[in-house]
C-alpha cells in the first residue's frame, strides 16, 4: 500500500542520500552524516567530539547536543514524508534523557515521522550509540509545514532548482 | 559563574558568555555563520537554541542550589516561538521549584526584547 505513495525525496532514499546535511551550516560543522532515510524516517550520527562534552569529569556529551541530533534527523523524517518538499520549522522538540550517552563513541538518532497533516507532522525519535533498542534518549517533537515562503533547501537535491 | 562556563567544552564551544545585569546575570550566545540551521533566512539551528536554554537552565540551578555535583537533566521540552536571526540571543532562567531531589527551572530566549521570545523551554533536573 505505502509503495503507493508518492515522496518528494524518494529518488534520495538509499545511497543517493548523502548530501541531506549539506544545506545546514551546524549540521556540517558537527560533520553530521546521514545514515539512512526511507519513507518518514532517517538515521543520522554525529561523530563523538571533545568539544561537544558537557560533563568534563565523566567525558560525557552535552545534553543539548543530543537536542541538536533529534533535531536534524526529526526535520529530514518529515522531509521524507512530504509527498511535495516544503519548508519545515520546528514547533516543539522534548527530549528525555534516559542515561549518559557513552563518552567516546558516535551518537545516532533515528527519527520517524507518524502522522503528517497539511500543516503539522508528528514525529519521534531515539538516540543511542549502539542499537536503537537501547537508546539513551527519546523525543516527541511537533513540526510546522510549509512555514515561510523560502520552500525546502532540500529542493536543489532533487532538481527543484534554488527558487 | 563564568569560571562554570569555561569548565564545560560544549559551552566554550558555543562562545556562551554570563553577563550580569541589574538583578542578576543573563547568558549570551554570540551569532556565528556556523551555528546557523537554516541558510536561508538565516536562523540559528533549533537545536543550538535548545542547548543554550539547557545550558542556561543548569547554570542557573548550580548557581542557585549551590550543588556540589552536575544535576543531571531528566528531561527537557522547548517551544520555538520565532526564528532568531544573525544577532546575539540572550536567555535567563528562574527555578519554579527546587525540591530535595528534582528541579524544575524554566528558561526563555530572545534578541530584541524579553517581551518577543525566540524559545522558551521547561527543564526537570535531578540533583541527587
Amino acid at each position: 500500500m505505502s509503495d503507493e505513495r508518492r515522496y518528494a525525496l524518494a529518488p534520495l532514499f538509499g545511497p543517493a542520500q548523502y548530501d541531506m546535511t549539506q544545506h545546514t551550516p551546524h549540521a556540517r560543522r558537527l560533520r553530521m552524516r546521514v545514515v539512512e532515510t526511507g519513507p518518514a524516517t532517517a538515521v543520522l550520527t554525529l561523530p563523538y567530539h571533545a568539544e561537544l562534552i558537557g560533563d568534563p569529569a565523566r567525558g560525557v556529551v552535552f545534553g543539548g547536543v543530543i537536542t541538536t541530533l533529534i533535531d536534524q534527523a526529526s526535520g529530514l523524517a518529515v522531509a521524507c514524508a512530504m509527498e511535495e518538499l516544503a519548508a519545515i520549522a520546528t514547533i516543539d522538540l522534548r527530549v528525555d534523557y534516559l542515561r549518559a550517552a557513552e563518552p567516546g563513541l558516535d551518537l545516532f538518532a533515528r527519527a520517524e515521522c507518524y502522522k503528517l497533516t497539511r500543516h503539522v507532522a508528528f514525529v519521534r525519535a531515539v538516540a543511542y550509540e549502539r542499537s536503537p533498542a537501547e537508546p539513551f534518549a527519546g523525543c516527541l517533537g511537533t513540526f510546522m509545514v510549509g512555514a515561510n515562503s523560502g520552500g525546502s533547501p532540500l529542493g536543489r537535491l532533487i532538481g527543484e532548482g534554488d527558487a | 559563574m563564568s569560571r562554570l562556563v569555561d569548565a564545560i567544552p560544549y559551552a566554550r564551544f558555543l562562545g556562551v558568555e554570563i553577563e550580569p545585569v541589574a538583578d542578576g546575570w543573563e547568558c549570551v550566545l554570540p551569532f556565528r555563520d556556523d551555528i546557523v540551521g537554516n541558510a536561508r533566512l538565516p536562523a540559528v539551528h533549533g537545536g543550538v537554541l535548545g542547548a543554550f536554554l539547557e545550558l542556561t537552565a543548569l547554570l542557573r540551578l548550580m548557581d542557585e542550589s549551590q550543588v556540589e555535583r552536575v544535576p543531571k537533566p531528566i528531561n527537557f521540552s522547548i517551544d520555538y516561538l520565532r526564528s532568531a536571526g544573525p544577532s546575539p540571543t540572550r536567555a535567563r532562567a528562574e527555578i519554579f521549584k527546587l525540591g530535595r531531589r528534582i528541579a524544575n527551572v524554566h528558561v526563555i530566549a530572545w534578541q530584541d526584547a524579553p517581551s518577543r521570545p525566540v524559545a522558551a523551554g521547561n527543564g526537570k533536573f535531578l540533583l541527587a
